[in-house]
């Protein structure tokens, strides 16, 4: 079969998509396809229709490739591909979406104000701010609307910091959001066509669980898969991270990030196109499953081609 | 004979987690503080096509004569193909450290002979002498900011980097002395203290006589070694030579780090170290161990390129050239850049560092100026403990007039946004508002649950 690997982009997350990519062009020669590796540019489109693949495996990460955009292209070109449709794609990777569709669907996340540049600029949305950090408490989260990776996600410990999580939040995105800060053990749950795999926890190594840079600092953080939860615990999380799968419209895989604590799974969000990379929580969770990388791709794959043996 | 198999691949099997796990307990020790990070990561979009790069710190290579260095390598294969092949003395050829001799001769050193060994560029003498000097634990001192280069291999050697402030006449003495008294007290002794006096890397501020003479003092007085990585020495633009540490001192407790890569080129991977005899001794096995001997091929070119006595014409000829972009960039960073940014106007080197308001953190900024395809170096590169979060490293040198002026336009446009979003959030530039107090009612919102 001919496999276009599509990666790279123009995204912040660049790199770590062509980590991604170069792993599954890897896994799908030894697994016997033909590959087409391309690092996509403004010759896409070109490229696609002049090589006519069976299937695209998106490895592309961030804005541009995991945001629905070429998933739009994909199915105008009628290419089948990996992961999830373009409108499920967009609503991941828009957390104020994602949040909207996660809490219509009656699933618990923390509470939130959304904003875009204009509200500050133009109708003097800082006035509010004292009011929802009255109602958001301390800490607060900021989070570019858009992005990957944790990229430009700050923590406002007292009013005073607020400002400036915002100017670096907006960096990467003209919509941001504040959320409640929820303490609790960190967890994510991948899902597989509709099956979800263990449960990987990230834990902190080193420093007080109040370092809140710590945790997005790689060799500070170890992942622990599978989690060791209660088996009413990994039943409520897994059903917590199926309902959201199912919630924001996901198919092929994505991966469910959430909260647990006493009262029970808090979902932040989901990742459409989590990493492939050989550290990336997704081939973890499929390898403790007992599924080599070899095996997750083609099941990838499959569920590109038959949606319906999900 | 065998029958030697095909390979059956082209590429290694990758690991698998569990794989890695059973690697990841036979790592060293040291490895654990050689970390990749986002800020890693997002450096490398910035070598799309499409972005102008004030990022790098290349010298501009294209001007040096193809036909000359054409000239040179024919010679070199006619004359001397068998020696320029083959292994070298692991200290470098005596004809090596005569020209290293002529470049320090031009900055008033005259070291012995002896006592230089040939490294394969500047970067393996901060390695050879912190891997000479330096066991894990071991305090070295280095400017706050430091070249981003240098920090990992303090690191790889386990080494505790503490950092000395600098201000625009180069690291602070008295800040220095009072760490060296607290390290006493503690009963700890510094290995050494690492500087780059001349127009440093990244902050391109030159450290003035006084302090010079202090630091050389300092240096005797508590018998510590000090590393004087020279790099740019020779590319003034202006003001007066500096005399280096290492003629200060005489090189009892200087160790001098030379390199031809900005006077020459950085390909050919060539530089050299002077050190006191026992030092170079122990670092001359070092080397042994790491790569036996440095290329010939580039020695021989080397040798080749400086006996045609052009060098330092060369090095003219690139001073006009920096010179003209230093002067570029700092009139872009006048038009461009906010009233609240100030930063350095180096005499010589290749680098300004910007320091923005605190409420700007450069490597997010950075994520923004990438969307205007216009990159630069956030300066927490250059700290080993998060500081530098407002400043940027800013390379004129191996870039276009042109490319300097739309880079730091397009940077300064991402910077007056934030300065101005930041006045909107903190009501400090608010265009006024009527005084009584009104109901927020068209702010586009969600209200959270509970409220």
């Amino acid at each position: 079969m001919k496999v276009a690997v599509l990666k790279g982009g123009r995204s912040l997350e660049r790199g770590v998509s062509l980590r991604s990519g170069a792993r599954v062009e890897d896994a799908l020669e030894r697994l016997g396809h033909e590959v087409l590796p391309i690092d996509v540019g403004s010759d896409l489109v070109k490229r696609l229709v002049a090589e006519r693949p069976d299937v695209a495996f998106v490895a592309m990460h961030g804005v541009g490739g995991e945001d629905g955009t070429v998933q739009e292209l994909l199915e105008i070109l009628g290419i089948p591909f990996t992961g999830p449709s373009a409108a499920a794609c967009a609503r991941c990777m828009d957390k104020v979406q994602g949040k909207d569709a996660i809490d219509e669907a009656g699933l618990p996340t923390p509470d939130w104000f959304a904003f875009n540049q204009t509200a500050f600029r133009e109708f003097g949305a800082a006035d509010a701010l004292g009011r929802l950090e009255e109602t958001l408490g301390f800490p607060l989260v900021v989070k570019p609307s858009r992005g990957g990776s944790s990229l430009g996600v700050k923590f406002a410990r007292s009013p005073g910091e607020v400002p400036q999580a915002l100017v670096s939040a907006f960096s990467y995105d003209d919509r941001i959001l504040l959320e409640r800060f929820v303490d609790g053990r960190e967890l994510a749950v991948s899902v597989l066509g509709d099956k979800p795999l263990p449960v990987v926890e990230a834990i902190l190594l080193e420093g007080d669980r109040y370092d809140f840079e710590a945790r997005y600092e790689i060799g500070r953080t170890r992942f622990a898969c599978p989690a060791e939860l209660s088996a009413e615990e990994e039943r409520a999380v897994t059903e917590a991270a199926l309902d959201t799968y199912k919630a924001l419209g996901c198919s092929g895989f994505a991966r469910i990030d959430l909260i647990l604590n006493d009262e029970g799974p808090w979902l932040l969000e989901a990742n459409a196109i989590p990493g492939l990379t050989d550290t990336s929580l997704l081939p973890q969770a499929a390898e403790a499953a007992g599924l080599s990388f070899e095996q997750l791709v083609e099941r990838i794959l499959d569920l590109a081609l038959h949606p319906a043996a999900a | 004979m065998a029958e030697v198999p095909e390979p059956t691949h082209r590429r290694r099997s990758h690991a698998g987690t569990r794989d890695l796990e059973r690697y990841a307990g036979l790592f060293a020790e040291r490895t654990t503080v050689m970390r990749s990070s986002a800020m890693r990561d997002l450096m490398a979009i910035t070598a799309r096509p499409e972005v102008i790069s004030l990022a790098g710190g290349l010298p501009d290579t294209s001007t040096f004569p193809p036909q000359s260095f054409a000239a040179q390598m024919t010679r070199i294969a006619q004359e001397s193909a068998a020696e320029a092949l083959q292994y070298g003395p692991t200290e470098g050829f005596e004809e090596t450290k005569d020209c290293s001799l002529e470049v320090m001769g031009a900055e008033g050193m005259l070291p012995d002979p002896d006592d230089i060994i040939v490294t394969t560029g500047g970067q393996q003498g901060i390695d050879l002498v912190t891997k000479t000097l330096v066991d894990p634990g071991d305090v070295v001192i280095c400017e706050a900011p430091t070249y981003p280069g240098a920090v990992p291999v303090f690191c790889s050697y386990q080494a505790d980097v503490v950092q000395v402030e600098c201000d625009e006449d180069g690291m602070d003495i008295d800040v220095l002395e009072k760490l060296l008294g607290e390290l006493r007290t503690e009963g700890r002794r510094p290995k050494f203290i690492y500087s780059v006096p001349s127009f440093q890397n990244p902050a391109g501020v030159t450290m003035s006589f006084e302090r010079r003479q202090r630091l050389v003092e300092l240096a005797r007085a508590n018998e510590i070694l000090v590393v004087e990585d020279n790099p740019y020495g020779l590319l003034r633009y202006g003001g007066e030579p500096m005399p280096p540490l290492y003629q200060l001192d005489g090189g009892d407790f200087v160790i001098y780090i030379g390199t031809f890569s900005k006077i020459l080129s950085p390909g050919i991977r060539l530089g050299w170290t002077v050190a006191p005899p026992p030092v170079l001794e122990k670092i001359g096995l070092g080397k042994q161990a790491t790569d036996l001997c440095t290329s010939t091929l580039t020695q021989y070119f080397v040798r080749e390129y400086f006996a045609e006595r052009r060098w330092q014409r060369y090095i003219d000829d690139l001073i006009e050239i920096y010179r003209e972009r230093r002067d570029i960039m700092i009139e872009a960073l006048r038009n461009h850049f906010p009233a609240e940014a100030t930063w350095t106007e180096p005499e010589g080197g290749l680098f300004i560092w910007a320091t923005l308001p605190e409420y700007i953190d450069t490597s997010d900024l950075l994520a923004k100026a990438l969307r205007a395809d216009v990159a630069f170096v956030p300066g927490q590169a250059a700290y080993v403990d998060g500081r530098g979060r407002h400043s940027m490293r800013l390379n004129f040198s191996g870039v276009s007039a042109e490319e300097i002026r739309e880079g730091v336009r397009r940077i300064g446009e991402v910077i007056s946004e934030q300065v101005e979003l930041y006045g909107t959030l903190t009501g400090e530039h608010r265009v006024p508002e009527p005084t009584q107090e009104t109901e927020p009612n068209v702010v586009p919102f969600r209200k959270a649950e509970g409220v």
